[in-house]
């Protein structure tokens, strides 16, 4: 049997900022994951993650990231993309104070 | 210091210009990212997680105050106000923007500083110790060979797409402090029959297949250095595994081949790149050596160093821990540390490198180096101005005495900031400090190695702690597993696994009991952690960590 497919997000970083982006369901690029668009589907994952890199005046390294679904949305399931979605953690730079600002 | 010629300036000029151009192309979308990745890596502009990072070649880490200064520009302007220092003696920059690149690398071609080859496949930044030029027991200063061979290195038409990044370090003194057994070829200043020559090692590094450095050649002749260097690179060159990335460095070619099969093929071809050098390298060499003279050491009382020493029990912790013996008398070597408990080891703001670049104009002779231990050092101070000097320090939070101590560690940026990373790094190293200090009982423990790497890479050089931590992902889980009996030094090891690994709230507590073992069993206050490591092996230290452990868990 086939490993279930588990929820993704269309993620990338910036080309100009070098930030971590999340594909909206507009097809909009935007910074905070509980806004990306959460896809549930292989074949509709597998589209939008073409959709995404044929933008490449936009983006670098688009891939799927896993997630899981949340009371606000989308949710990291692995610390490395908890990160992502913060910023370091020996100051309080990238998104975490961007989201203050 | 060196200084560049018309050449240097003309050629950095036409690479930024070129790279500038590269940058507009890839913003305007004429230039995919498959297209343009191996060009601003040749620049040394990497992604990270959060953001782009540029890092920036400080050669064989000798910086002027001019040049620190620019650093600080570069900090404040462009990025969030820090540099980041590391272990190749290079400065990392966390957070600039693509468009913004362009203009930090032209502000750094003012004062004859650039990127370029800093990654990629490439002849790395060359690297020396970061007391050249200083140190009592040195035989010659290390920099001129550093710089030879990075400016053969530059551009050179042949060792532009290398199997894989490749690494020279040099040491004039016999006490290694350059970490020579971990580099692709380590380069020792000796003599023989009272003339200076070289004894080369290959096939050192670190990484994923960690290994100690072997004799190439015990003796290579002044003149036959550039030709012999060329020669094994050469030979690596077609002989690297091209097919694997994680077998191409020469470590394992050596491996593979064995030193002998190795020295035979370098001698080999030896004989073809001799002939093609032409002399013109020892010209250069003999002009590079006029412009690291040494500075004109003065002859004054230390009248003022004896008494603070006296007076003062905070200047006189500083001096008994961050001094090292300097060649001329009344002079001293000064460490600044860049590890202020808490801190993350390697950062300095703007305003800090400010502070430095003034000391280093005021009373060092206008030199500061940057360590592979990630902390900045000051080579020529004279003993009369250094209590002057630790309050100036002590007042930018840059007078930590703790050089060589356990909270002096080594760490890579881990996960907070590289995409490589498995696990994080720099919350260890604070927290192992903070605890430490809480304890203050740093001093009584003495010298201690702690070097952290976040992912097997190995940029923390984990292996040659004396205790290493390694931070890996298990099954989605920060897992930090230890090393012990590690050592960078001429006496180069690799440390010694000591069992399965401890999970991010664990990592301190586990660290704490290795200490407490160590404290307990060394036989005085003079046997180092490592001597006793090398006394009593691994036993005690095992023990420490998991039976305590599971006695603890026993008894709640």
């Amino acid at each position: 049997m086939p490993k279930p497919f588990t929820p993704k997000v269309v993620t990338a970083n910036a080309l100009i900022e070098g930030d971590v982006i999340y594909l909206a369901a507009d097809d909009s690029w935007v910074r905070d994951l509980s806004k990306a668009e959460v896809i549930t589907d292989e074949a509709i994952a597998q589209i939008r993650l073409l959709d995404a890199q044929a933008r490449p005046a936009e983006t670098v390294g688009v891939y799927l990231a896993d997630v899981k679904l949340g009371a606000k949305g989308a949710e990291p399931t692995h610390f490395r993309e908890d990160f992502r979605r913060t910023g370091p953690s020996n100051y309080f730079h990238g998104k975490q104070a961007e989201a203050d600002a | 210091m060196y200084r560049y010629t018309e050449f240097d300036t003309a050629f950095i000029q036409e690479r930024n210009r070129q790279f500038r151009a590269q940058v507009e192309r890839r913003i305007a979308g004429n230039l995919t990212e498959d297209e343009f990745k191996p060009l601003r890596l040749m620049n040394g502009l990497y992604l990270q997680l959060h953001a782009y990072m540029l890092r920036v070649a400080i050669p064989y880490g000798t910086l002027s105050s001019a040049q620190m200064r620019q650093l600080a520009l570069l900090a404040e302007k462009w990025d969030k106000g820090y540099g980041h220092f590391t272990t190749r003696q290079n400065i990392q920059y966390n957070w600039p923007k693509l468009s913004d690149v362009p203009d930090m690398l032209d502000a750094l071609a003012e004062v004859n500083l650039h990127a370029i080859q800093t990654s990629g496949n490439t002849i790395r930044n060359v690297t020396a110790d970061h007391f050249a030029g200083a140190a009592a027991d040195e035989i010659a200063d290390p920099r001129p060979v550093a710089e030879l061979l990075r400016q053969w290195s530059t551009d050179h038409p042949e060792f532009q797409f290398l199997p894989r990044k490749f690494k020279i370090a040099v040491t004039g003194a016999p006490n290694d402090r350059a970490v020579i057994k971990a580099h692709d070829i380590g380069i020792e200043i000796v003599e023989q029959g009272g003339k200076q020559g070289y004894r080369v090692l290959v096939g050192g590094g670190l990484g994923r297949t960690p290994m100690i450095g072997k004799v190439l050649s015990d003796f290579v002749a002044q003149e036959d250095l550039l030709p012999f260097v060329e020669a094994t690179v050469s030979v690596w060159n077609l002989l690297g595994r091209r097919d694997n990335k994680y077998k191409a460095r020469i470590k394992i070619t050596v491996h593979e081949h064995g030193i002998e099969e190795i020295q035979r093929l370098v001698t080999e071809r030896f004989a073809e790149t001799k002939a093609a050098f032409n002399g013109a390298d020892l010209d250069l060499f003999a002009e590079i050596k006029e412009s690291f003279g040494a500075p004109a050491f003065r002859n004054a009382p230390e009248d003022d160093f004896a008494a603070s020493y006296e007076a003062d029990p905070v200047f006189r912790s500083w001096a008994d821990t961050n001094l090292a013996e300097h060649k001329a008398p009344g002079y001293a070597i000064v460490q600044v540390s860049l590890k202020a408990h808490g801190q993350t080891p390697g950062d300095a703001s703007a305003d800090q490198m400010r502070v430095l670049a003034d000391l280093a104009e005021r009373f060092g002779h206008d030199e500061l180096r940057i360590s592979h231990e990630q902390n900045v050092i000051l080579p020529h101070v004279h003993k009369s101005d250094l209590p002057q000097l630790h309050q100036i320090l002590k007042a930018h939070g840059l007078a930590t005495a703790n050089i060589g101590k356990i909270s002096d560690i080594i760490a890579c940026p881990g996960m907070d900031y590289c995409a490589l990373a498995t696990a994080r790094s720099i919350p260890i190293a604070t927290q192992i400090a903070t605890r430490f200090d809480e304890l203050k009982t740093e001093h009584e423990i003495g010298d201690l190695k702690i070097k952290i790497s976040g992912c097997i890479n190995a940029c923390g050089h984990h292996h040659v702690g004396h205790i290493g931590i390694l931070g890996l992902d298990r099954g989605g889980v920060e897992t930090y597993q230890i090393t012990l009996g590690g050592d960078a030094t001429e006496t180069a090891a690799l440390g010694e696994r000591t069992g399965p690994g401890f999970s991010y709230e664990e990592i301190v507590p586990a660290i704490e009991r290795l200490v407490d073992a160590y404290v307990a069993n060394r036989e005085s206050a003079d046997e180092t952690f490592l001597q006793a490591y090398r006394r009593l092996g691994m036993a005690p230290f095992k023990e420490a960590l998991y039976e305590t452990e599971k006695k603890n868990a026993e008894a709640a």
